[in-house]
């Protein structure tokens, strides 16, 4: 099973890459970005076909260690 | 005193610590690798600065999951001091024993430099030497050091006096001009509920001798030597 993992920042956590990111699109003519928030992205190939413990796992492996909660969320999708 | 000092791959500046606690208690410290489990006794534990695994992920994300840091958070909580400087803040974040994170510098470069700080709670095993406002000039060395917390973290480690150190001019004030990195409230350094686990960005182990270009760091390093003597 493939998993797909999204962190991102949470609200209210300022994000200092993405006001950067923001800039420079902005100074390539890129109008109309009102804003850019910078996150990660993580695969996980998991052995295994059963997806509710599957999904257990990668929340624990999320709350874990891969995001921390203290500045960012996570969103885990489940490819068959 | 005796000290350990837990060293990561990738730690940088554990034997300038090294040197610094043996100048202040004559004692060497232990050096302890992150993969043991066991940790010797120790009046004092030293979680050094540097870049453990490469800031892979987060910075100091995997040294707060290495077997020996189950030992560190268990000591930590039965009352033994420990302080973690730079790339140790940053893993005592990720390990829980601190609260709020270490996020990107609001400038987004790496900083290496001295910065003054204003000892804001001489009350501690690490600050007794110091003069509460007293203000001492300290480097730092780091990419990832703006201090993060939530309202309400914040306001506990306000009203809590948990504010060890503050980011502030040469002269004392603290302003928006003399944080170097975007921290909440200029914080450089955070204590515990408990006040024996302290976290600090900036290096107090790089400047304790006049030949390394100054020694405000020292005391420090006296003061825990001092206290914990023949504990």
């Amino acid at each position: 099973m493939k998993a797909r993992i999204h962190i991102t920042l949470k609200k209210g956590v300022l994000d200092p890459q993405g006001k950067a990111i923001a800039n420079a699109l902005s100074h390539l003519g890129f109008d109309g970005v009102e804003e850019v928030r910078q996150g990660k992205y993580i695969e996980i190939d998991l052995a295994g076909s059963d997806s509710t413990q599957a999904r257990a796992k990668l929340d624990a492996m999320c709350a874990q260690l891969l995001a921390n909660t203290v500045i960012e969320n996570y969103a885990v999708e489940l490819e068959a | 005193m005796k000290s350990c000092v837990i060293v990561f791959p990738g730690s940088n500046c554990d034997r300038d610590v090294a040197v610094a606690l043996e100048a202040s208690s004559g004692n060497a410290p232990q050096m302890v690798w992150h993969g043991n489990t066991e940790l010797p006794r120790c009046d004092l534990i030293v979680l050094p600065g540097g870049f453990s695994h490469g800031d892979y992920l987060r910075s100091g994300a995997m040294a707060a999951r290495a077997p020996i840091m189950r030992a560190v958070v268990a000591r930590a909580n039965a009352g033994t001091p420990v302080l973690g400087l730079c790339n140790g803040f940053q893993i005592m974040t990720e390990a829980g024993l601190l609260p709020g994170a270490l996020m990107r510098n609001a400038g987004l470069k790496f900083i290496c430099r001295d910065v003054f700080l204003k000892v804001e709670n001489n009350g501690t095993l690490f600050t007794r030497r110091y003069q509460n406002g007293q203000i001492i000039r300290i480097p730092i060395s780091h990419h990832d050091g703006n201090y993060f917390a939530d309202p309400t973290t914040l306001d506990r480690l306000e009203s809590n006096n948990r504010v060890a150190f503050r980011y502030c001019t040469s002269d004392g004030v603290v302003n928006a001009a003399a944080n170097p990195n975007g921290s909440l409230n200029n914080i450089a350094g955070i204590l515990n509920e408990a006040g024996n686990v302290l976290g600090m960005m900036p290096h107090p182990e790089r400047l304790i001798a006049p030949e390394l270009g100054g020694s405000d760091g020292r005391a420090m390093f006296d003061a825990l030597a001092e206290q914990l003597q023949c504990a």
